[in-house]
């Protein structure tokens, strides 16, 4: 009989610290640990004591890669706090910085971390020789969210220019229209993203899982919404709690969540489970054409679910960029009258839900803070699929089961040291 | 021979790794130049030597000490990268209360789980050889720094503080628009980028060598910032001050 002792430290491809331990003897899988390592920095405690006006610079610094996720979560949350209501102008401008960060972390994600498994690379640096079209194609979407990012936020990562109630620095209207022109040039290099995925094969592998993303009657949500879970439907944000229920485990210094089940999952493919049908034209072709549609149990499809979005929201940042020059971009009067209260702010991160929930004295100081992250929501399943995906291979070759067990849990593109902050 | 580069990451975003990759333009002669050969967050891969070790991330936990002095023991030069690797950036702000209390308002019962020190910047663990501050590094600077390097010079490291780049990119001063800044205390060459864009600044990539914080202090009083308040804008990215985690 097999003996399996698999043990990965550090995963690489995947932003954060992270342990794999399986071991199997005897045809028995003995043991399964997903092991979160990073070490925590203690935000919600830094956040006390904070001015509002510091609040999303601070909470930017959670995460590298979803900065500008973090900082509109917490920018919300102190506008809910204070019961302000944004501009339609800087609502339009928020949609379309957010576009930058989905567009960068993905195509970072899908080119970067994920493509080099199934072109049998150790990362994009290889590729660049092996299938430079390839990465260089990657390399150019990535740049242009970046370039989004820089030109409505101030720069690509911890961006600058969004604050309460309204960007510091507004885009040029020439800025925008050569914006447009990229955004509708970089449709090609998305249809050669869509072909190379639709090439791949991914492994089969599907268990019934309980899906959670926001959802808004308007729109395919990323900005704002209500809580939708595929098992009990929609919730109010204000009952976050009862549904992330955060719990501690000792192997792991983030903390995982359960809702109804003994996981759920958050990300592309919840956000595609629940919300489907209101994608943009040109990403339905692309799920359709990628044979995506809900409901999809199989969590190696984030990474197409991934694919639809990053068609989706060049879509939605070329109709943000056409209603924002319909308007004219205007000089808006940033006005902030701080209160005590409590807001919650919600957002769906390149990696899911998102939520910074502040409580401010009358001073305009944060006295709590709460933050339930996308990947924290996210290791609980992670395990779960990976005692499902082990138990089927018991007498696989431990390389050829190694390497399967690290493409499931990069599926879920992880931001580990967000999910630790 | 290209130079044998490692990327580590500690307590940190990842953010200024990020900023490598966001090198796009000049990622094939990045790679043609520099030989990767451990970057975890980018490639599968480990070695046992680094030309250049470069250190995103504060030092917070006991067991990231000797994983710093293994690293310091098989590179030839250490360079860490980033505000919380050069400051010990906003990780410091938890030094302020006891570590078990920390541990205690994050984790409740489950903080004996865990364990956590005042975060530090890495020169207080391990000699360092050269720094690129920022929060998160600037990736033109990252470039400049390498090529410097590859030449065989000691790189520039700018000392002129962020306002003489904000009068050169012709902003208006914020203290002018009713605003607060650390520009005048704060190294350059950012081009002073949170201005710029629409922010102030927050002084991430540390003081100048001998910085006039006390005329800072009193253009912040004159500007109407309480004591408390300018306590609240210096220790943002810059709490970590010398030897205040011993």
């Amino acid at each position: 009989m097999s003996r399996i002792h698999i043990q990965v430290n550090r995963l690489t491809r995947v932003e954060g610290h992270g342990n794999l331990i399986v071991k199997v003897s005897h045809g028995k899988l003995e043991e399964l640990r997903w092991e979160i390592t990073e070490s925590p920095r203690f935000f919600e405690l830094m956040l006390r004591g904070r001015p509002w006006h510091d609040a999303h610079v601070l909470a930017s610094r959670i995460c590298g890669i979803c900065s500008v996720s973090h900082q509109l979560a917490s920018i919300q949350a102190t506008e809910a706090a204070f019961g302000i209501r944004p501009s339609g102008q800087t609502v339009l401008l928020r949609k379309l910085l957010y576009a930058g960060e989905i567009i960068e972390s993905h195509i970072l994600h899908l080119y970067f971390l994920a493509l080099p498994d199934f072109l049998k690379s150790e990362g994009a640096f290889a590729l660049m020789k092996s299938h430079q079209e390839a990465v260089l194609c990657g390399a150019r979407l990535k740049k242009l969210g970046n370039d989004i990012m820089e030109m409505i936020g101030g720069r690509a990562v911890h961006p600058q220019a969004a604050v309460v109630n309204g960007f510091g620095r507004l885009p040029t209207e020439r800025g925008l229209l050569n914006l447009r022109e990229r955004l509708r040039e970089s449709l090609q290099d998305l249809q050669t993203t869509v072909e190379l995925f639709k090439g791949i094969e991914l492994p089969d592998f599907s268990r019934e899982t309980e899906y959670i993303s926001l959802t808004h009657p308007e729109e395919y949500a990323f900005v704002r919404g209500s809580i939708r879970s595929t098992d009990t439907g929609t919730a109010g944000l204000e009952d976050y709690l009862k549904i992330t229920n955060e719990y501690c485990v000792p192997h792991s210094t983030a903390k995982l969540t359960r809702h109804v089940r003994e996981s759920y999952a958050v990300g592309a493919l919840a956000r595609i489970n629940n919300n489907a049908g209101q994608l943009h034209p040109l990403a339905k072709d692309a799920a359709a054409h990628l044979g995506l549609k809900p409901i999809c149990f199989k969590p190696f499809l984030n990474h197409i679910a991934q694919v639809v979005e990053t068609v989706h929201e060049t879509e939605e940042a070329i109709n943000s960029i056409d209603l924002l020059l319909e308007e004219g971009i205007r000089d808006e009067q940033i006005s902030v009258m701080p209160r005590a209260g409590r807001g919650i702010g919600a957002v769906e991160a390149p990696r899911g839900l998102l939520i910074h929930d502040y409580t401010y004295g009358e001073d305009g100081r944060i006295t709590q803070a709460n933050c339930v992250i996308p990947t924290g929501q996210n290791h609980a399943n992670i395990q779960k699929d990976l005692e499902e995906l082990v138990s089927g291979r018991l007498e696989q070759n431990e390389d050829e089961l190694r390497l399967l067990c690290e493409m499931l849990i990069r599926a879920y593109d992880p931001c580990i040291s967000c999910s630790t902050h | 021979m290209r130079p044998k580069i490692g990327v580590f990451d500690f307590t940190c975003c990842e953010g200024c790794e990020l900023q490598i990759l966001n090198c796009e333009d000049e990622l094939p002669e990045l790679i043609e130049a520099l030989d990767f050969v451990n970057f975890r967050e980018a490639m599968t891969g480990a070695a046992s030597y680094y030309d250049i070790a470069f250190i995103d991330g504060a030092c917070s936990r006991e067991s990231e000490i000797p994983r710093l002095r293994e690293i310091r023991d098989h590179a030839n030069m250490v360079i860490p990268i980033g505000a919380c690797a050069c400051l010990g950036g906003v990780n410091c702000l938890k030094n302020v209360y006891p570590m078990d209390e920390v541990l205690k308002a994050e984790y409740g019962s489950a903080a004996p789980y865990y364990d956590t020190i005042p975060a530090r910047p890495i020169r207080a663990v391990i000699p360092i050889d050269f720094f690129i501050p920022g929060c998160p590094i600037v990736k033109e600077e990252f470039i400049r720094v390498v090529g410097e390097l590859l030449a065989g010079r000691t790189p520039y490291q700018p000392n002129d503080p962020v306002c003489a780049e904000c009068k050169a990119a012709g902003n208006v001063c914020v203290f002018d628009k009713g605003m607060t800044c650390l520009g005048p205390v704060t190294r350059g060459g950012c081009k002073a980028t949170c201005v710029t864009g629409g922010a102030v600044c927050w002084g991430c990539r540390g003081f100048i060598d001998d910085p006039n914080i006390n005329a800072e202090k009193d253009i912040l009083v004159k500007a109407g910032l309480s004591v408390d308040e300018i306590m609240q804008r210096f220790s943002l990215f810059n709490l970590c001050q010398e030897g205040a985690w011993k």
